[in-house]
């Protein structure tokens, strides 16, 4: 597993090595809650037979509905506490911590 | 038996003969009234045409959670089960008054799924009163693509109310402007607004309520209920004569609550599993010789006179 990630790395450039895949099962974001630096980039991955959505507590994001396998990604830079939920399922919660 | 999942073996009140009754009644369907939370068998579905005819009532149809676009192992085919569903009520001997649908039209809010699913459920002839369920309003717009077809005559996100021969409907919206973890959520706006449209009416006046999510606490570990519901409730305690009915969570669930009898209706798509019976509510797999024994249609009779409405569930499998 390193050794692909560190080959992703060498080709594309564009993995970061802190970059993290949230899972989508079983209607629970997995894991619900992360923690990551600035600059760091976040993947949803439903893996689901029916489709769930990111939605950033306050509004401030939100991702298109997200089918089986669909995912979404987002670049965090702001240092803080991103609280979101599921737009269809709003009992489905998870948190991402950015730290500086 | 290929009947059984209407009822409630858990019911009390169902006894082997009762069970054996209904056996020989399939394929016609049969009408449950509820009492005190027993289901209690009135008669077969010619009957609510009979009230109808004479004057006294009517019949409407509930359908729910078509989710048209659909495509998953649980149903591959959830437009021909819809079909099925509409071509069955397109053949009922006596015409129902119209149709209520409560919500989850389409899977995904496209275009072509409320295409699809408004010209198939047109083929039944009848009038269509939608509520949106949460699939219906994740258009990029938030649900414009559900009220620009759907949305004459409401108000705020699609709410509204109508009469039909003293019967007193009012569909609410509880799926949208959802909170980070709660439940379904009518809203202080729709709320002051039901309360402003049951003022005038008489507290003799039968109402029936219909929603997507459930508007009593069936299990909010998976979502299924609606936060604000009790304030809609409260309204509602001053009529002798209250029905809920909801879809949402694709199998049948009744509830008795002093004045106020809940339901929730079966999916034409895919059925869900029970309450806590799976690691999450998702669609359930089940063999394809009892997809249609989960999957079905409601028909409501309201007679007058008659307390609480008649309700007949008939499943897919029940129609040949």
């Amino acid at each position: 597993m390193r050794y692909a990630l560190l080959a992703l790395c060498l080709l594309g450039g564009v993995v970061h090595a802190d970059d993290v895949t949230v899972k989508i099962e079983n209607f629970t974001f997995n894991p619900a809650n992360v923690t990551i630096k600035s600059g760091d980039k976040v993947t949803w991955v439903n893996g689901d037979d029916i489709p769930h959505s990111v939605v950033e507590k306050n509004g401030a994001f939100k991702s298109k509905p997200l089918d089986t396998n669909d995912q979404f990604s987002m670049v965090f830079k702001d240092a803080g506490t991103v609280d979101y939920f599921c737009g269809f399922h709003a009992h489905m919660t998870g948190k991402i911590v950015v730290a500086p | 038996m290929a009947h059984s999942h209407d009822h409630d073996d858990s019911q009390p009140g169902l006894t082997r003969r009762h069970a054996l009754e209904c056996m020989v009644w399939a394929g016609t369907g049969v009408l449950w009234g509820m009492r005190a939370g027993v289901p209690v068998s009135l008669g077969m579905l010619g009957e609510a045409a009979t009230a109808r005819a004479a004057g006294t009532g009517f019949t409407f149809m509930q359908i729910s959670d078509s989710h048209i676009g659909f495509d998953k192992a649980a149903n591959p085919h959830a437009i021909d089960t819809l079909k099925e569903a509409v071509g069955h009520i397109a053949q009922l001997p006596q015409k129902p008054a119209f149709m209520l649908h409560t919500g989850d039209i389409t899977h995904l809010s496209k275009a072509e799924q409320f295409d699809n699913a408004t010209q198939l459920i047109g083929q039944a002839g009848l009038q269509v009163h939608y509520v949106p369920g949460e699939h219906d309003i994740v258009d990029d717009a938030n649900g414009k693509a559900y009220l620009d077809r759907f949305g004459q005559n409401t108000k705020g996100t699609g709410w509204y109310s109508f009469d039909q021969e003293g019967v007193h409907f009012i569909g609410l919206v509880n799926v949208a402007n959802l909170k980070a973890g709660g439940l379904g959520y009518l809203g202080p706006e729709q709320l002051a607004w039901l309360e402003d449209d049951l003022k005038p009416i008489k507290d003799s006046n039968p109402i029936v309520v219909f929603a997507h999510i459930p508007l009593w606490s069936v299990y909010p570990e998976w979502g299924w209920g609606t936060d604000d519901a009790a304030q809609a409730l409260a309204l509602l305690k001053r009529f002798g004569s209250v029905t809920v009915l909801n879809g949402h969570i694709h199998q049948l669930m009744q509830k008795v609550e002093g004045n106020i009898t809940f339901h929730t209706a079966r999916s034409t798509a895919f059925p869900q599993p029970a309450p806590g019976t799976a690691p999450s509510p998702g669609p359930m797999k089940v063999d394809d010789d009892k997809l249609r024994g989960l999957l079905g249609i409601a028909s409501i009779t309201y007679e007058q006179g008659v307390n609480p409405l008649a309700m007949t569930n008939t499943s897919l499998a029940e129609f040949k």
